[in-house]
């Protein structure tokens, strides 16, 4: 049996090859049957604002949309603990067939009489669509009626992709912020886009606080609902998730004034370009200097732990699968400081201008792909040889029967891999699993060396 | 009271119908499950096996889309089947509904129908439809009309020598100990379905997307004409129970017990097993019975001390419950958020005693689970991995067992049926127990005994 790729997918995986100039299918509904790796609306949605501390997240719709996210992202928290529960209206069958507005209303109601909330987020999800509950208008009466902000997250999960779920967490986000828009004072940045998965924000506001930048308010990584109110009072915002923040970012600017930049701090090399660009946007000779200052602090530091590791890491090839583009282009390019080679490079929702910069940071010969599914991954990575897959967690298991490495870059990561201490624990994961012991035992079980 | 709101699930200790089908269709030969609804359905759930199981999962979607969801889902499925068989070349399609499908209406018979009749390539495949909209139930409904569903668009009259064992949701490693138990009886048997291979397939060079082993079509056919059936879940009813279907529609006796963990409830599967063949058990689980009862006795005052609350499917809430009253645990919270009245009235009918201070609930949520274990002293939890919510707040220790089971490694090769394996699971019970007891008890002696 062939491991082929189906008709419908073709457009949508490319051989980098510098010459030919057609640009990557991408941006688009799912083929049906492929078995893609990517959710939906909702899910999207639901990552993007779950981080919230303090907020009450309600999924409005049958219990499974509640159940598979309840607690899903390793976002920790410096204050509430709220976001970690799960809030569902757990529609039945003769919710479907009457409406569910009546629930929707009475759950809003035990919300509040137990727990005196201040923002309450209401997510609808497939059949809320489809059956016709006015979700806006159910979440205009319960703010009136407790004067609370009470907001809608249109999200049924057929009404787009994963990107049109960070649209809605955007807007709602959008929402939030309008609550109470005081005379803008412009000072300090907010930071975009950073869940703080196992403190990743926490070690990027750490450097901005080192170096003098003031930061107002960060989302959605361990935020409060009234810091979100006050972004807008920012002189700056930094984007580091591009795929689900760039949106808000833009909206914000045309609203607020507050300009952007897309930043990473994804590797070191990146970490280092983007502490350079934020004090020359701020322009302040002092942070500047500063930024320097702590640059070569820093490096210092984990140089030596770097170089052992490159020593160990040279010379592998990996393959890429992961949710957006910004994350892949930063791997990429930690990859290559390593020195190892991307030999396969996916995203679940990259974008045309996303998957152009992975075209140019990649190999005469790398395989590009969009929205993947299993039987594509297999076949390339089988067929490029790569060693080490980048992945979520459903691919772990896929490159684990592949005999291929797996490094997790995912919601549940409980070590940080960002900033300069995350560029070690990058390589220290793949060390670990690349240079285990266990695949020495495989090839041997395997006929090999 | 059930719960602790009326309107408002906090914490699901549940999770919708698809997942129930999903697992269930894993355990059929060269099987994959296509699932008619958003894209998301199919992606969550491939997640949640994948974390549980650590094999990969593939599961396919319709992936319908807004336009499909206005205009009918037709084209989306049917390119989907199409997609799917061109790159899985299975010999099984499961194909089940979610919250959207139903929603819209969708009517998957027909289109299976229509769909066999204009692809040639759907020649060599059997489809088997299911409606499981994730508002009709829980994974536990959605795992056993699954498995009926096989049997009614399958099994065929006839005689033959054969023992049908429906089993409950276990794992794969107490599926292979099943084996091992019936084959000791030589008999032969059809088993369904069979996740012994396809949720835990040993290492090979030679990876298959669809790995060998699970219940064959030929095994499904065969039932009809079986000269038993056993059915591993005490709590089905009429809707969900493939054994009736088969004792209603073929007349093929049935045996329907508890899922085996617990010396009662082993005792009752080999016992049936007895019965049906006339054969007796072997040496060694007859030693192996006596083992069980030298454990129990070993251990039965560590054990007076434990307050269980017990909580996730209600087969294995059931059978565990039993476990614990046989050794003197009290069973002090039974949970369970399936919606079902026959926990309750097992319990009351086969221990009438022992369950007057116990509080069973079902239809529950983690947040009213919660409450009652503060308030009834509970000091050991047992059930799947969600309760870790519960340790990591009011500190009470979690014996892991059940679905799903995704902080943990080793969840698909548990084993709590059959005379060990209910040894080994009380074991790790009582020593939970023990460690709790131990790690604490000369500070406390302090605080509550010196004086000066």
């Amino acid at each position: 049996m062939e491991l082929g790729t189906l008709e419908e997918r073709r457009d949508s995986i490319l051989c980098n090859s510098k010459q030919e100039q057609k640009d990557l299918k991408c941006d688009q509904n799912s083929v049906a049957g492929a078995v893609s790796q990517r959710a939906c609306v909702y899910s999207g949605a639901r990552v993007v604002l779950n981080p919230i501390t303090d907020a009450y997240h309600l999924v409005h719709g049958p219990i499974g949309c509640a159940s598979y996210t309840w607690d899903i992202r390793g976002s920790l928290t410096s204050g509430a603990e709220v976001f970690r529960n799960s809030f569902s209206t757990d529609l039945r069958e003769k919710d479907i067939v009457f409406g569910g507005e009546k629930k929707l209303m009475a759950a809003i109601d035990e919300i509040v009489e137990e727990y005196d909330p201040k923002v309450v987020f209401v997510y609808s999800t497939c059949v809320v669509g489809v059956i016709g509950d006015d979700l806006a208008a159910v979440c205009r009466t319960a703010e009136k009626k407790y004067d609370i902000r009470v907001i809608p997250v249109q999200a049924p999960g057929f009404a787009g992709n994963k990107s049109t779920g960070y649209k809605a967490a955007g807007n709602a986000i959008l929402e939030l912020m309008d609550t109470n828009v005081t005379p803008l004072k412009k000072k300090g940045i907010n930071i975009l886009g950073d869940y703080n998965l196992a403190g990743e924000l926490w070690i990027l506001q750490g450097y901005l606080n080192r170096v003098g930048i003031e930061v107002n308010a960060k989302f959605t990584g361990d935020s409060s609902c009234e810091e979100i109110m006050r972004a807008p009072q920012a002189e700056l915002n930094i984007v580091q998730c591009a795929g689900s923040m760039t949106l808000l970012a833009k909206k914000m600017e045309k609203r607020y004034g507050i300009p952007f930049i897309k930043i990473s701090f994804v590797g070191i090399d990146d970490t280092i370009a983007s502490l350079r660009k934020i004090a020359q946007l701020l322009g302040e000779q002092q942070i500047i200097a500063n930024v320097e200052e702590l640059i070569k602090e820093e490096y210092a530091k984990v140089k030596d732990q770097l170089d052992f590791y490159k020593k160990r890491l040279e010379g592998y090839s990996a393959a890429i699968y992961v949710g957006g583009g910004f994350k892949a282009i930063s791997l990429i390019k930690q990859f290559n400081s390593l020195g190892i080679k991307p030999v396969m490079v996916g995203t679940q929702n990259g974008k045309k201008e996303e998957y152009a910069q992975i075209r140019d940071l990649t190999d005469e010969g790398t395989i590009i792909l969009d929205d993947a599914n299993p039987t594509e991954l297999e076949k390339f990575m089988k067929e490029r040889g790569a060693d080490v897959l980048v992945g979520g967690v459903k691919e772990r298991p896929l490159a684990y029967k592949l005999g291929v490495a797996f490094c997790d870059h995912n919601h549940a990561r409980k070590h940080p891999l960002t900033g300069f201490v995350g560029a070690v624990n990058f390589a220290k994961e793949l060390d670990s699993t690349l240079n285990s012991p266990v695949w020495k035992i495989i090839a041997k079980e395997s006929g090999g060396e | 009271m059930a719960r602790n709101f009326v309107n408002l699930n906090v914490n699901p200790c549940k999770m919708c119908m698809p997942m129930g089908a999903a697992i269930a269709f894993k355990g059929l030969e060269k099987s994959i499950l296509m699932m008619h609804g958003s894209q998301g359905c199919s992606t969550y759930m491939r997640r949640h096996m994948a974390t549980h199981y650590n094999e990969p999962v593939d599961i396919a979607s319709s992936s319908l889309t807004e336009q499909g969801t206005v205009y009918g889902g037709e084209n989306n499925l049917k390119r989907g089947l199409r997609n799917t068989i061109k790159l899985y070349h299975p010999k099984v399609v499961g194909v089940v509904t979610t919250c959207l499908a139903e929603t819209i209406g969708e009517d998957i018979d027909r289109l299976i129908n229509e769909f066999r009749a204009e692809e040639e390539l759907a020649s060599d495949v059997t489809f088997i439809p299911v409606p499981t909209p994730g508002y009709g139930g829980t994974e536990f409904e959605g795992y056993y009309l699954s498995l009926k569903k096989m049997v009614e668009s399958l099994a065929e009259a006839g005689s033959n020598d054969k023992v049908n064992i429906i089993a409950g949701n276990l794992t794969p490693a107490e599926i292979r100990r099943i084996k091992e138990i019936l084959e000791s009886f030589s008999i032969s048997y059809n088993l369904l379905p069979d996740i012994s291979q396809t949720l835990d397939a040993p290492y090979s060079t030679n990876y298959q997307k669809l790995p060998d082993g699970g219940t064959t079509i030929e095994e499904i056919k065969s039932m009809g004409g079986a000269k038993a059936t056993i059915e591993l879940g005490a709590l089905l009813d009429q809707k969900t129970s493939a054994g009736e279907f088969l004792e209603d529609k073929f007349g093929v006796p049935l045996y329907r017990i508890p899922l085996p963990i617990g010396l009662a409830n082993v005792d009752k599967f080999i016992n049936v097993l007895s019965e049906i063949t006339g054969d007796k058990p072997e040496t060694k689980f007859i030693e192996a019975r006596g083992r069980m009862l030298d454990a129990m006795v070993d251990s039965h005052k560590y054990n007076a001390q434990g307050r269980a609350a017990i909580f996730g499917q209600p087969e294995l809430v059931y059978s565990i419950a039993t476990l614990c009253l046989e050794n003197g645990i009290v069973p002090a919270l039974l949970a369970t958020g399936a919606k079902t009245s026959k926990l309750e009235e097992l319990l009351k009918k086969d221990f009438a005693l022992a369950v007057e201070d116990t509080v069973i609930i079902d239809d529950t949520d983690f947040d009213t689970i919660r409450d009652h274990v503060n308030k009834l002293d509970v000091n050991i939890l047992i059930g799947h991995s969600d309760g870790k919510f519960i340790t990591e707040r009011d500190g009470i220790p979690l014996v892991r067992v059940g679905f799903p089971i995704h902080d943990r490694v080793g969840g698909q090769r548990k084993v709590s049926i059959g005379y060990d394996g209910s040894v080994n699971f009380l074991d790790e019970i009582t020593n939970t127990l023990l460690e709790q007891k131990y790690s604490d008890y000369r500070e406390r002696m302090y605080q509550k005994h010196f004086s000066g």
